[in-house]
């Protein structure tokens, strides 16, 4: 029973965590580009590009 | 301090949306973000890949032609996305506010599923008590949050005398949970928290699988929505130009409108003459010469030379104004049709609330006692809600629309194609839609080889309309472009260059073609030698699209505000009869006269005229290249040069139908077997949990069949 006092309060908030995280990655737009978010890793930087020269 | 000064003058900076239909690939993106910034005026650039838009943010200074000339010179064709509907947005907060609920429905069914799973495997005393309160904790909340569009539509739907499939939902989660607070309250051994919380959960899905497919087509079509918020170059008093927005001109204001521009509102020109391509306004195919002091209507492209236009009627005067009115009364009879899902539920919700009471009074008069018998009504209300069956439609739905898109055709909502699926008759327009609308050189062939190269050159340089269709069709070829130099681009007359040497020239057919037949000639040294004509050609495969419509049972008919002798040849190569010469209201008309036969209309059509029609058809479909009044008052946009998505489309959504009939019978052959169990008392929460996961799991895997349906 002490267990449990001490699991479920953690398990409960562990999955709030998980909800609180999702609400705040829709906030910021995360899934508005989805398929644009799969190409961005292949597009240059430019900036860094820049940084890295001489 | 450091970060508020750098701030302070961008807040006069200017947030604008671009459709820019040709971003393909990362190389577009990383182009069109670095590219674009470069431009000082420009301050940030953001790609939305997935609804092919660009989001600025530039300074008061930069006019619209200069940022549509920033994305011109990176190759890439933008149109400004207007302000415009409102409601857009309002749609698209709906979706979001869906997200969120069927997150946290998802969670709370998690941890309350859990915690059931503990109570059926045997816990009891103290611990299932503690269980019990802690599902409850969980459990109100989130059905507060999460119930709350189901609450709202069947409050709705009660205030105005008529229920719906929300009315069951809503008063069985309600019962179920105030049943099971008492029974927790009382220590009683089932509480039906996760039915409740599950029931929301997988009815939430389906709401918000119904709203993704409406957002997805209107992410689709406004990127295609190219006209709204557009304007015109408004001469000042001084002479100087500035960009003025369509829904800022006024009449008396003089518009610059170059060659390949379309008008922005209606006028008298002032200066200069030019032919006028009327098709999206009236259907006519072939253009006008317009001169001094002729009357030009807004939507209308300017397709020779740059005129001066005084405007007489902007915005809501414009002669288009005419047409919207007659499209407002004519879609009316579209949002008088009721979905399936809603007249399953006029025959569903009776039954189920019917069910509950006899339930009910049954055990009350074999003398169970209330609390017995209330449990036992609230198992039949919560294994009869419509779990499967709110999920049966747009399930099938969304899995359509999918594959529908990758064949090129948006559908707007769910609705669009259970209509569609009805249609046993297709009036179709001819001009843009079983032709290309467009000029298509049709005599290539004839002209010399050699020639070729230089006609490319110098129908790259101008952006004449049948330059354009030229420089298409030769690429298309595979011509490389020859070498000229000097080259000049004289209104009215076309462009002329040097050649090896040699002054060539393309433009206007002089002596004996001077007619009215779209040609242009190409001289060299002052004589012609090549003579290329142009003409509205059909969609490569109508022929075939038209024998595949009568396949389907479908029969076809032209309905065309073109000339008679424009339209015969057509309608002679694909075999079909035609009505030739018709205003928006005839078309109209002839759509009533199909209707009042019994027959349902699936209109096609592209211009400003077919609107009204578009709007009355039973169901309607409009080509990517239409105009934005056909566009939007289309159900569905096909993209692309061939016809044939018109027939995908027609058996994809008879195949869905087909679907979400098998979805229905699968959801009451379910309830034959349960609602008996349910009656019996033999429902636990455990019995409860299988059956309604499992059936909505069949009704999903059912519509996911829809897939592979067109391969």
């Amino acid at each position: 029973m002490n267990g449990l006092l001490l699991l479920i309060p953690i398990a409960l908030s562990l999955g709030l965590l998980g909800l609180g995280a999702f609400f705040w990655s829709i906030k910021g737009g995360q899934f508005d580009d989805l398929d644009g978010a799969a190409l961005r890793i292949l597009v240059e930087d430019e900036s860094d590009a820049r940084s890295l020269l001489p | 301090m450091n970060v508020m000064t750098r701030l302070a003058p961008e807040a006069a900076l200017i947030e604008r949306d671009f459709a820019v239909p040709d971003i393909r690939c990362a190389g577009c993106i990383s182009k069109l973000e670095q590219g674009l910034v470069r431009d000082a005026r420009i301050r940030s650039a953001r790609v939305n890949f997935t609804e092919k838009r660009v989001h600025l943010a530039h300074t008061a200074d930069a006019e619209m032609p200069d940022l549509l000339g920033a994305f011109t010179s990176l190759g890439f064709e933008a149109h400004p996305i207007g302000e415009g509907p409102k409601d857009v947005d309002g749609e698209a907060a709906t979706s979001k506010e869906l997200v969120r609920a069927v997150a946290v429905s998802g969670f709370a069914m998690m941890n309350i599923m859990l915690l059931s799973v503990s109570v059926w495997s045997g816990a009891t005393g103290v611990t299932r008590d503690l269980f019990h309160w802690l599902s409850a904790l969980i459990a109100l909340p989130t059905i507060a949050y999460a119930g709350r569009p189901f609450f709202r539509s069947a409050w709705r739907a009660l205030k105005h005398g008529h229920t719906n499939m929300d009315v069951p939902i809503s008063i069985g989660v309600t019962l179920a949970t105030a049943l099971s607070l008492y029974e927790t309250a009382t220590h009683g051994a089932h509480a039906y928290f996760d039915s409740a919380v599950m029931l929301l959960f997988f009815l939430l899905c389906g709401r918000w699988l119904d709203s993704v497919m409406r957002d997805r087509a209107r992410g689709g079509v406004t990127a295609l929505l190219r006209n709204m918020g557009t304007g015109a170059m408004v001469v000042g008093a001084d002479g100087s130009t500035h960009w003025t927005d369509a829904t800022a001109l006024q009449p008396g204001m003089v518009m610059l409108v170059a060659a390949g521009e379309r008008l922005a509102a209606d006028g008298v020109i002032v200066q200069g003459s030019t032919r006028i391509d009327l098709s999206l306004l009236t259907g006519e195919s072939a253009p006008q010469d317009a001169a001094l002091d002729d009357l030009v209507h807004a939507g209308t492209l300017n397709i020779e030379a740059p005129v001066r236009v005084r405007v007489t009627a902007a915005g809501t005067d414009t002669a288009i104004a005419d047409i919207a009115r007659l499209m407002g009364e004519a879609s009316q009879g579209k949002s008088r049709y009721v979905r399936i899902a809603d007249r399953a539920a006029r025959l569903y919700a009776p039954a189920v609330h019917g069910l509950a009471i006899t339930a009910f009074a049954g055990w009350m008069v074999a003398g169970a006692g209330w609390h017995k018998a209330l449990l036992i009504a609230v198992a039949v209300l919560i294994i009869t809600c419509p779990c499967a069956l709110g999920l049966a439609v747009p399930a099938a739905q969304i899995v359509a629309a999918g594959a529908l898109m990758k064949r090129g055709v948006l559908i707007k909502d769910g609705s669009a194609l259970e209509r569609m699926a009805e249609i046993d008759r297709a009036l179709i327009d001819k001009t843009g839609t079983l032709t290309l609308g467009r000029p298509v050189a049709s005599n290539l062939g004839e002209i010399a080889a050699k020639y070729r190269p230089v006609l490319l050159a110098l129908a790259q340089m101008s952006r004449h309309p049948l330059s354009a269709a030229l420089t298409r069709d030769l690429t298309a070829q595979g011509v490389h472009a020859a070498a000229i130099d000097e080259v000049k681009e004289t209104p009215g007359f076309g462009v002329a260059a040097r050649w090896q040497g040699r002054p060539v020239t393309l433009g206007r057919p002089q002596g004996a073609d001077a007619g009215s037949e779209l040609a242009s000639e190409l001289s060299i040294d002052g004589q012609s030698v090549a003579l290329v004509r142009f003409a509205d050609a059909l969609r490569p495969d109508a022929v075939q699209a038209i024998a595949s419509l009568r396949a389907e049972g479908v029969d076809a008919m032209i309905l065309s505000g073109d000339r008679t002798a424009a339209v015969a040849p057509v309608a002679r190569t694909l075999g079909l009869t035609a009505m030739t010469g018709l205003s928006p209201q005839d078309k109209l008309a002839a759509i009533a006269r199909s209707s009042g036969a019994g027959h349902k209309v699936l209109m096609i059509g592209d211009g400003l005229n077919d609107g009204p029609a578009l709007a009355a058809g039973h169901a309607s479909m409009a080509p990517g290249s239409a105009s934005d009044v056909g566009k939007n008052a289309s159900d569905c946009i096909f993209m692309g040069d061939r016809l044939m998505p018109v027939v995908d489309t027609i058996r994809m959504a008879r195949r869905t139908q087909a679907i979400v009939r098998q979805n229905f019978a699968l959801a009451i052959g379910y309830n034959v077997i349960a609602v008996p169990l349910a009656f019996a008392g033999l429902v636990t929460p455990l019995v409860a949990a299988i059956a309604m996961s499992g059936s909505s799991l069949i009704v999903v895997g059912n519509a996911l069949r829809l897939k592979g349906a067109l391969k």
